[in-house]
């Protein structure tokens, strides 16, 4: 029965008690209506035996208590704790405790609040008493409950004389002979440490000793907790024993984790990998020691092959291993000198990187990365291991290895044979780590010309097989280029294939690998003036036909254009007010030039577009203003009204479709959507007839106004001479006066008003999204029948998207109108890059049969969401009225449509 | 007279080949390996089992026999043993040995009897009734193989199907591992608990070989196939047919899987097709990358190898092949190697060591030229690679090893006595323990201190507890009182009463007394009131009475007062106790003395 009992309990015990809560409220009505609490003590006095007692607790468990009561119940329950003898009772008390501490609403220091301040201080003693006579209980269960409520309830503040302190009773079970409690004596105390509490330096030789423990959980947890203790006092001095000597704390627990790197248990080197990582401070004699290596085969010390590798380079000489036994052992060595077993952080991440399993592997390499950002000479030491790493046998190993060479690509330069290695990955046949590659190939700095021939030649030859990744091989021949400038330089008559004195025939413009190396050259050009002489005519003519059609992979080689921009902008500024003369004439030029500035100039593209869509809102307005429109009939003002949510759209991309707007610039769009929405009530004041819907239009423009004066109050000085300056001042009179008095000002407002300017922010980039998968250039249509889905493969990259997660959509337009909007699965978000995002997902096609094949659109979407905009002030209510076509609610097209071909077929009988 | 564990190699002590170890331990005799010698034709290729008994069956002499792998300098002897010799006890193997060691040993005896016309050696029905003695064993699956014996198998990389052994006799235990690979990634790992055994006999091999990591050696293997299949070239691998084979199957595999490469991979058919058929099978018993692509498909489910022909050595374009034997002297590695060695395009990768003579060894110390049979020559113009793949462990694999288990005692076999030295020395340097390096034929023994395990009798226990508090503090030992009683070969520990019961004994009881002389000027009776008054003030807590019959009990102290008939100032206290009222004793007799003097 007692064992039946038992195992009764820890059925229990893995289960998650469901405590459904409700709001805190202000005041605690303690006990006055009969809660739970108190029914729970009228059954556990009821209860004869413990096996009563244990099934009161158990379906009182399954009930939720309202957060109200916890405190109560926490009482009822220590109470009952002494009276029963039983320990299957108590361990289930100890553990309702511990879960009721956690109860959300209900404060978890609310037992200890209660023991100071509510209840006497007998109270306190009992929460000591009660945890400290649980810990001497004999069921392992008990005492492990006891040590985890002790972490989450322990008092932060010093204790009273008389009682001990909490640290010191935790660590009493350091040497606990469960492993079980011993687990949660360190857990508990890092709790602790978590909690606020600075936990003694005393406990570090404890923690010391649990590294060598038997258990794995023990000691991994013992790793944590050195590692704690070394954060805390990294400059302590602690002796080594069986020496006189002393070292820093930090240094003494980095050799001590370093060594568990080998330990037996797998999850334990994982710990002790990752915890070597975050190990900032120590000493860089010690972390030089973690790559430490001395081979011997006889007795002989050996070279190990990165020493050989970079001897060979130092000598010039290219083959390698050619020759029988070029391994050879060379001195001898004396036997005292070698230390087989590794004591210290001798070789900890040699062994690290080496590790049979992966997750071993990955959480060296993780930390050597993150300790070779902090110092640039480990950084140059690891990198020989790092390129190793290329070739791990898991695809995960390999691909972070690549991504963080790239992180510390700052701090190193890639030696020949370094750089072969790295890219012979580049025939992977995972794109993951093809593209990793050409991203870290981007950052990378190499020592000499041949590196740079060497890159080209193996780009050229990824390029070949697998053609798809033309575009990232161009990007990344462009920062290779841009990097070298001198050593591209003394390649350019061999890349370019010139001679000196005959002319050597046109190469194929079209060919991907022609422009690949043309990238690299024209690159390289920028910053090298004395290139270009080395060009050929036809170079030219290609760089002329190269820098059109892929300006945002070519630079300019002289022209500075950065200053275009400004120059329109204060081109356009002398526009006075809308109706001025010649001004639309203007304005249209001006968006000619920055449109196709934008497309020349890839870093300017973002503000160029910015300019040219805020001006297209001007311009439209401003036409619409014109005098002689406002004489025809009413059914022509349809064209109006649709300039009027054209530039409400258009200022809706102004304000989601960029990043890096400041608060200025969002005024100035709010404000020309002011504009926009006042041009709209005037126009309804013309065709509607009835007086309410236009009353509620003139009271909801009104608090549009209103709410944003609210918003931009500090940016009104800046917005002098503008639409809305003049409406406020005007404000008291148009609140007061009829609807239709109030349309008559704001028409004469809104035509007197000027072109507000436009100040250009410090860096502005445009979201854009760009479908490289469908092409859209098939014409077999793929084929499903109807009523089953057909998954089509999507692959979009996406620039200057903040939170792709939520914020990209797919939309899928079906020719009969059908619009389906699929929200992607966050893993189908890769990172390649800042401000970069990769979508690679599937979606879901269906349809109901089709005569013939046809053709559905794909694009991107960007949401921008609503309460972004309520925020501001702006209800959607706006938006709704006035859906544009194809256009989803709240969302921004923001890739060019795609079209792919289908064809659903009935389903066969 | 200490319990002791004693080893003996028969073959393998100081020495490297014919892997057989004798261990008794608690009054069981195993044997641990039944290898061959593969460089001795004579009786010496075979240990010397005389050394267990002269004439007659090993049955009567051995508990069991365990094969720790499939090598043949591990199993080599074993149908010899069990079917010449004569032994009918359990052999305990893995499952993959149980499957792999037949298929070798009867290559090896093709080749003895068939090829070189030796007699007197084992036959084929020999092998299978050899096999029928075998009991398979599971990963840390724990057999008994008697009562008291009982064995446990641990991974042990090496080869597949490896296993390292853990020997329990009672509380004396005994680790045997054969070359344990943990260090250098092979396709197999190893690992055990911490089991604290008396003796871990390990293999030394490599003893003073500290490898580079493997990672290396595979890049450079498989830069070089790929640089000549780019050229157009051929690539030749002889390998033997388990183990290195299969590793660089694997490897080649996953390196065209990754590098999306089309040049076919062929390995020869026969032993090979064979053993990658049991790769297949046992694919559990394979490393994490190999189990972990095992949810997609099995790794040895080739995909770019396919089984060779020999007509596909003239086909044109690049291709690899593996062929069998590995040092090239003959058969159809040979044959290939002889059609391609021609083209400097093509490459020979050597993944082993050659014995001098055979063809391998003289290509790989750069001869161009080589004299085939009939006079002819053989321009050798292809390039020739040496890499080295080699499963066993190195020094830090066998340290590795020894900080996981913590043995108390070290045992090498199966080195060259000099490395073993030198690992020997480092071992005691660094652990403190004792290492031994006994030579074929020596004993090696080892004493134990084995725990005696004693019964305690619940009710002693809980009386126990009850005294104490609930929970003993887990630092500091506690004293309990109860009779030992050894009986039938069982140890108990009895309360005293239960032990008199079993016993049927009776209880004596044992009282000393004491007398004590004073001067008192009060009466008996006064005196006697004084003492009691006194100690009453003094000893709270304790009972105290005052006897009618004119006597003071303090717990079980009697005290008693007479006076001498002479001098009545002259009292003598008399005291008498009990043996279990000692300790009270002295404490009550300290105070009535004091009391007396004041």
């Amino acid at each position: 029965m007692a064992a039946h009992l038992k195992k009764r309990v820890y059925e229990e015990f893995s289960k998650v008690v469901q405590v459904t809560h409700e709001e805190a409220p202000a005041k605690k009505l303690r006990l006055s209506k009969p809660s739970k609490s108190a029914a729970l003590h009228v059954d556990l006095c009821k209860a004869s035996s413990s096996t009563d007692a244990l099934q009161y607790l158990l379906t009182f468990s399954r009930k939720p208590v309202e957060a109200e009561s916890v405190e109560g119940v926490v009482r009822i329950l220590l109470e009952h704790y002494y009276k029963e003898t039983d320990s299957s009772v108590r361990l289930k008390i100890a553990s309702l405790l511990g879960l009721l501490s956690k109860t959300p609403g209900f404060s978890p220091d609310c037992i200890v609040d209660d023991a100071i301040n509510t209840l006497s201080s007998e109270s306190k003693k009992h929460l000591d008493s009660f945890t400290s006579g649980n810990l001497s209980d004999s069921s392992f269960g008990v005492r492990t409950k006891c040590l985890q409520l002790l972490g989450c309830l322990g008092l932060l503040e010093a204790p009273l004389a008389a009682m001990r302190d909490v640290q010191s009773i935790i660590s009493d079970y350091f040497g606990d002979q469960d492993p079980r409690v011993r687990t949660a004596a360190l857990k508990a105390m890092l709790q602790l440490h978590e909690r606020g509490m600075k936990i003694h330096q005393i406990i570090y030789d404890q923690a010391c000793r649990l590294l060598s423990d038997d258990y794995e959980q023990v000691r991994s947890a013992a790793v944590q907790m050195v590692w704690v203790l070394s954060q805390l006092y990294p400059e302590s001095i602690v002796p080594i024993p069986s020496s006189n000597e002393e070292i820093r704390l930090v240094d003494d627990a980095f050799g001590k984790i370093s060594h568990m790197v080998s330990d037996g248990s797998w999850m334990v080197r994982v710990q002790a990998a990752k915890t070597l990582g975050s190990m900032l401070q120590v000493s860089p004699h010690f972390l030089e020691q973690t790559l430490d290596k001395k081979l011997m085969s006889d007795l002989r010390r050996k070279r190990t092959a990165h020493e050989r590798a970079k001897e060979l380079f130092a000598s010039g000489e290219f083959s390698s291993g050619r020759k029988w036994a070029d391994d050879a052992p060379k001195e001898k060595l004396d036997t005292n000198t070698v230390n087989l077993i590794a004591s210290g952080a001798c070789g900890a991440f040699v062994h690290g990187l080496e590790d049979e399993m992966f997750e071993v592997r990955n959480a060296a390499v993780e930390a050597l990365c993150q300790l070779a950002r902090s110092s640039p000479s480990f950084a140059e030491k690891c990198l020989d291991f790092l390129v190793d790493m290329f070739n791990d046998e898991i695809e995960e190993v390999r691909l972070q290895s690549i991504h963080v060479l790239r992180q510390i690509s700052t701090h190193i330069t890639l030696r020949e044979d370094q750089l072969d290695t790295v890219l012979a990955v580049l025939e992977d046949s995972s794109r993951d780590i093809r593209e990793a590659l050409h991203e870290l190939l981007c950052f990378t700095n190499v020592s000499t010309k041949e590196c740079i021939q060497l890159a080209l030649l193996e780009l050229l030859k990824n390029l070949n097989k697998y053609p798809t990744d033309r575009s990232s091989v161009w990007k990344c021949l462009k920062f290779l280029g841009s990097r070298h400038p001198t050593l591209v330089l003394p390649l350019v008559p061999e890349l370019l294939s010139t001679h000196p004195y005959f002319d050597t025939p046109e190469p194929d413009m079209d060919d991907p690998a022609y422009i690949a190396v043309l990238v690299l050259v024209f690159n390289a050009a920028t910053s090298c003036p004395t290139m270009p002489a080395l060009f050929s005519d036809h170079t030219f003519r290609h760089y002329a036909y190269l820098r059109d059609s892929l300006s945002h992979l070519v630079p300019p080689l002289r022209v500075r254009t950065d200053l275009f921009l400004q120059q329109s902008l204060n081109r356009v500024s002398t526009i006075q007010n809308l109706e001025a003369a010649g001004a639309p004439e203007l304005l249209d030029l001006t968006i000619r030039d920055l449109q196709r500035l934008g497309e020349l100039q890839t870093e300017l593209a973002g503000a160029a577009d910015f300019c040219a869509t805020f001006l297209r809102c001007q311009l439209l307005l401003m036409k619409a203003l014109q005098e002689k429109l406002w004489n025809i009939s009413v059914p022509l003002i349809l064209k109006q009204n649709i300039t009027v949510t054209a530039v409400l759209d258009e200022s809706y991309k102004l304000e989601f479709l960029y990043s890096g707007l400041e608060n200025r610039q969002v005024a100035t769009i709010h404000h020309v959507r002011l504009q926009a929405k006042a041009l709209q009530l005037i126009l309804a004041a013309r065709t509607r007839h009835g007086l309410d819907s236009l009353i509620s239009s003139c009271e909801k423009f009104l608090q549009d106004v209103e709410s944003f004066q609210r918003l931009f109050l500090t940016e009104l000085p800046h917005l002098q001479d503008s639409f809305v300056e003049k409406l406020l001042e005007l404000l008291p009179r148009l609140s007061s006066c009829k609807p239709v008095e109030q349309v008559k000002i704001l028409q004469t407002t809104l035509r007197q008003s000027g072109l507000l300017q436009l100040r250009l922010p410090e860096q502005i980039h445009r979201a854009t999204a760009t479908i490289i998968e469908p092409t859209g250039e098939s014409d077999n249509p793929l084929r499903f029948t109807s009523g089953l889905v057909v998954a089509l493969d999507i692959d979009a990259t996406l620039e200057h998207v903040q939170d792709p997660q939520n914020s990209v959509k797919v939309q899928v337009l079906y020719p009969d109108g059908q619009s389906h909007v699929i929200h992607p699965k966050p893993a189908d978000f890769r990172k390649p890059g800042p401000n970069r995002h990769r979508l690679i997902t599937q979606v879901y096609l269906s349809h109901t049969a089709w005569t013939e094949p046809s053709q559905i659109e794909v694009r991107l979407l960007l949401a921008y969401s609503s309460s972004c905009s309520s925020r501001l002030g702006w209800t959607d209510a706006m938006d709704s009225l006035h859906p544009a076509e194809g256009t989803v609610e709240g969302t921004i097209p923001f890739s060019k449509h795609v079209k792919v071909f289908i064809m659903p077929k009935p389903a066969r009988r | 007279n200490m319990p002791e564990i004693n080893v003996t190699p028969l073959g393998a002590g100081q020495d490297v080949g014919r892997s057989c170890i004798l261990v008794s331990i608690g009054g069981k005799n195993i044997m641990l390996d039944c290898g061959m010698h593969m460089g001795y034709n004579d009786d010496r290729r075979f240990p010397d089992f005389s050394y267990i008994t002269q004439n007659g069956r090993l049955t009567d002499f051995l508990d069991c026999v365990i094969i720790s792998h499939f090598h043949l300098d591990h199993c080599g002897a074993l149908p010899y043993m069990s079917e010449m010799v004569g032994y009918d006890g359990p052999i305990y193997m893995t499952h993959p040995t149980k499957a792999i060691c037949p298929i070798l040993l009867e290559d090896f005896r093709k080749i003895t009897v068939d090829k070189k016309g030796e007699t007197n050696f084992f036959t084929s029905q020999m092998i299978k009734d050899c096999m029928k003695k075998v009991v398979p064993l599971n990963l840390h699956q724990t057999v008994q193989v008697d009562d008291e014996l009982e064995i446990k198998a641990y991974y042990a990389g090496h080869v597949l199907g490896a296993a390292m052994v853990h020997i329990k006799v009672g509380s004396e235990s005994v680790v045997y591992t054969v070359s344990v690979n943990k260090y250098a990634k092979s396709h197999i790992s190893a690992w055990i608990d911490k089991c604290r055994p008396d003796i871990l006999i390990s293999e030394s091999t490599y003893a003073t070989t500290i490898r580079d990591s493997k990672r290396c050696r595979e890049r450079d293997f498989l830069k070089k196939v790929h640089e000549t299949i780019e050229r157009g070239g051929k690539v030749l691998i002889p390998v033997f047919a388990l183990g290195r084979a299969q590793e660089l199957c694997i490897l080649l595999e996953t390196f065209w899987e990754r590098m999306n490469l089309k040049a076919p991979i062929y390995f020869s058919t026969g032993l090979t097709e064979k053993a990658n058929h049991y790769y297949k099978l046992f694919i559990t018993w394979t490393n994490q990358k190999i189990r972990k692509t095992f949810v997609q498909r099995n790794m040895f489910e080739f995909k770019h190898i396919k089984a060779f022909d020999r007509s596909y050595a003239d086909n044109p374009g690049p291709m690899v092949v593996f062929a069998t034997p590995g040092m090239l002297h003959a058969g159809q590695s040979l044959q290939i190697f002889k059609k391609w060695a021609g083209n400097e395009k093509n490459m020979v990768i050597m993944p082993g060591y050659c014995v001098q003579g055979t063809i391998g060894h003289k290509i790989l110390n750069g001869q161009r030229k080589l004299e085939m049979e009939g006079r002819a020559t053989l321009d050798v113009k292809l390039q020739v690679e040496y890499m080295s793949f080699s499963a066993h462990a190195d020094a830090k694999g066998i340290m590795q090893l020894i900080r996981m288990a913590e043995p108390r005692n070290m045992l090498l076999v199966h080195g060259e006595a000099v490395k073993m030295e030198f690992l020997k020395g480092k071992i005691e340097q660094e652990f403190s323990i004792d290492c031994y390096m006994p030579a074929n034929g020596e004993t090696a023994t080892v004493t134990t201190n084995p725990s005696v395990p004693v019964d305690i009798s619940l009710n002693l226990l809980k009386r126990e507890m009850a005294l104490g508090g609930p929970l003993p503090d887990p630092k500091k030992p506690r004293t309990m009182h109860g009779t030992l009683i050894m009986k039938e070969n069982s140890l108990k520990l009895v309360s005293s009463e239960q032990a008199l019961k079993e016993l049927g004994l009776n209880e004596h009881q044992l009282r000393f007394t004491c007398r004590v002389q004073l001067q008192d000027p009060h009466s008996d009776p006064d005196t006697l009131h004084r003492i009691y008054t006194h100690l009453k003030s003094v000893l709270k807590g304790y009972t105290i009475q005052h006897l009618p019959d004119g006597t003071v009990m303090v717990e079980s102290i009697v005290i008693k007062v007479s006076s001498s008939a002479e001098d009545t100032n002259a009292k003598v206290l008399l005291l008498s106790w009990s043996y279990q009222g000692g300790e009270y004793f002295f404490t009550a007799l300290c105070i009535v003395k004091r009391l007396m003097y004041q």
